[in-house]
């Protein structure tokens, strides 16, 4: 048993980060993740670690690169237009296949959007950017997953020399609730014999190329192949009471913790729904999901905060078999930026349809 | 017989195929740098970060630890570098024109500004090479690129920047200069200033900065020879070499 402690979930970026023995940040400060740079610029330099400011996400990106290219674990964190400046770097490292952890406490898009909550980035996230690569994606609900997801971002990033994101947003990131510091062992990890460390007079040179230019093009792509392919087993989702639902709530993030209490609201009244909650945003958990599809009945309810994002991966992995329908950003109970999709938006929703 | 070597690759030099045009100053620099790395003890404890472009052939051809990632990130990838490492490793970066002082400005200003104790070697050929011969922020006034077909016009295209005198105004860098390799003395003046600007951040002193001018023959439609004088006739009035700064400030 760790220490238990009382924390916000930008927070627990921190301590999932130092947990998993990583002593270097880069960020530039963007709300909703304020607290997570504020954590890193006081904690680490009593741990031994750096701490570095940089003049903008794209230059943090890169300066993460450097630092993870190096064989040191290091992570930023980020939010919507910090995120999209890193873009370029991250499709820098995909190529590189160098491992890396980046952090996305979203908020409002598209543009400088709002600085409250939101789920906009979940294409770009799961898609990836320029020139077509995958990386693993985490999506937490709690502030006790955000420190153990961050965790596992390390492990899988340098597992598979991908980057390893976690999706959070800022009601995951700015609420607070008890936090069990404690080291998550996944492991062994391959050795880093990439890794740009100086020679020493021991080893051959090592380059680090993010372009196609040590091997042909195609070689190199096809070895990216195989490595997403592989990447599919490490899906993982949760599932409440979905077995007998005859309608399956699929959310992530916050609206997954609403959608709990929705599951939990339809049972009392006797209504047969579920909820399916993707772990890993990518690879998705398209298997379980076109298995429930093809139960006589069957219907399902994307709940997300946007204009209807992660609803193309279940369509993607219902082929059809059963009805999806979307509960969006339009169903806030304000129409401001602070407005939520709450518990018994969902429920009407789910009457209606059920 | 008894036969004297009078030449070899410097040590830090890989033979790699040549990417590189006839009279280009990357090839110049590459075997300077290699012959610095080698003569200061420094290769072992190198990470090379290389720059897009021609500058990046310069990479495949230095026989130490280097990377790359994007456009104009070399001295954020540095900074990555010697803070992760704890601030053993020796960190340099060689970048084109466009790629320090265009698109990397933001990096590169603002890593001098931190003070990274990282070198930062610049070229300068007064074009875009890689791409065909564009404009770069060093173009000279009147000087003819595929997009400046009537020449650079300060009205439209603005002025040429001198990022020696830029760099070596902001706080954080004890080390500025700007050299050639346009004939074998200043080669060897740039070796020394080359020299001067490595040892600055092996003292820790703080961010270090060299500009140097460089031939582009293929771009520039002349012959080596004509492009090595078109440096000193043409570019050098209007960058002059020298150092801009050079300060201690530790005791």
């Amino acid at each position: 048993m760790g220490e238990r402690i009382w924390a916000n979930g930008n927070q627990a970026v921190g301590w999932g980060a130092v947990s998993a023995g990583c002593l270097h940040f880069f960020g530039y400060p963007i709300t909703p993740q304020n607290e997570v740079t504020e954590w890193f610029a006081s904690e680490l330099p009593k741990r031994g670690g750096s701490f570095c400011q940089g003049e903008s996400e794209w230059s943090v990106a890169a300066m993460l690169f450097g630092c993870s290219g190096a064989g040191v674990r290091a992570i930023t964190s980020t939010s919507g237009p910090g995120w999209g400046l890193m873009q370029e770097v991250l499709s820098g490292f995909a190529a590189a296949e160098v491992p890396g952890v980046i952090v996305n406490i979203q908020r409002g898009g598209p543009g400088q959007g709002t600085t409250l909550h939101a789920q906009t980035d979940y294409l770009s996230a799961t898609r990836g950017g320029h020139g077509g690569y995958k990386s693993i994606v985490l999506a937490p609900n709690s502030v006790q997953e955000i420190c153990d997801f961050v965790q596992l971002a390390f492990y899988l990033s340098e597992k598979y020399r991908v980057l390893g994101i976690v999706l959070a947003d800022a009601i995951i990131g700015q609420m607070a609730e008890p936090l069990e510091i404690k080291t998550r062992d996944f492991g062994p990890l391959p050795e880093k014999t990439w890794a740009t460390t100086t020679m020493q007079g021991k080893r051959p040179l090592r380059q680090i190329m993010p372009g196609w230019v040590i091997k042909p093009y195609v070689t190199g792509m096809a070895e990216f192949q195989k490595k997403y392919e592989k990447m599919q087993s490490e899906v993982k989702y949760e599932a409440i009471q979905v077995d007998d639902a005859e309608l399956v709530l699929v959310a992530f993030g916050y609206p997954s913790r609403v959608c709990m209490d929705v599951v939990e609201m339809a049972r009392e009244e006797g209504l047969k729904v579920g909820l399916l909650r993707p772990l890993t945003l990518w690879p998705f958990p398209a298997e379980v999901l076109h298995k429930k599809a093809s139960q006589k009945g069957v219907k399902f309810l994307v709940v997300e905060d946007n204009l209807g994002q992660m609803i193309d991966d279940v369509n993607l992995a219902v082929l059809g078999k059963a009805p999806v329908h979307h509960l969006g950003v339009t169903a806030r109970h304000l129409p401001t930026g602070s407005g939520m999709i709450l518990p018994a938006r969902v429920l009407e929703e789910v009457k209606k349809l059920i | 017989m008894n036969k004297e070597k009078v030449y070899s690759l410097p040590k830090y030099r890989i033979a790699y195929p040549g990417l590189l045009c006839p009279g280009c100053g990357h090839g110049i620099m590459a075997n300077l740098m290699a012959i610095v790395l080698e003569e200061m003890d420094l290769g072992e404890k190198t990470v090379h970060v290389g720059g897009m472009g021609c500058t990046g052939y310069v990479t495949f051809t230095l026989k130490v630890d280097s990377t790359s990632v994007t456009h104009g990130t070399g001295p954020a990838i540095a900074t990555g570098i010697k803070r992760g490492l704890n601030g053993k490793p020796f960190v340099f970066t060689y970048q084109g024109d466009g790629d320090a002082i265009a698109i990397g400005a933001g990096a590169l200003v603002n890593a001098a500004a931190r003070g990274e104790k990282i070198t930062v070697i610049m070229a300068n050929n007064a074009n875009y090479g890689t791409t065909g011969g564009q404009m770069a922020p060093t173009t000279l006034i009147g000087q003819k690129t595929t997009t400046t077909p009537l020449g650079r016009d300060p009205e439209l295209h603005g002025y040429p920047q001198r990022a020696a005198e830029l760099i070596a105004q902001i706080e954080g860098t004890c080390y500025s200069a700007r050299g050639s390799t346009h004939n074998p003395a200043n080669v060897t003046k740039t070796k020394k200033m080359l020299k001067a600007a490595f040892q600055k951040q092996l003292d820790g002193e703080g961010f270090s900065f060299l500009e140097v001018l460089t031939a582009c023959p293929t771009d520039w439609k002349k012959t080596p020879a004509e492009s090595q004088k078109w440096i000193e006739e043409v570019m050098m009035p209007v960058y002059p070499l020298g150092e801009f700064k050079n300060i201690s400030r530790k005791k």
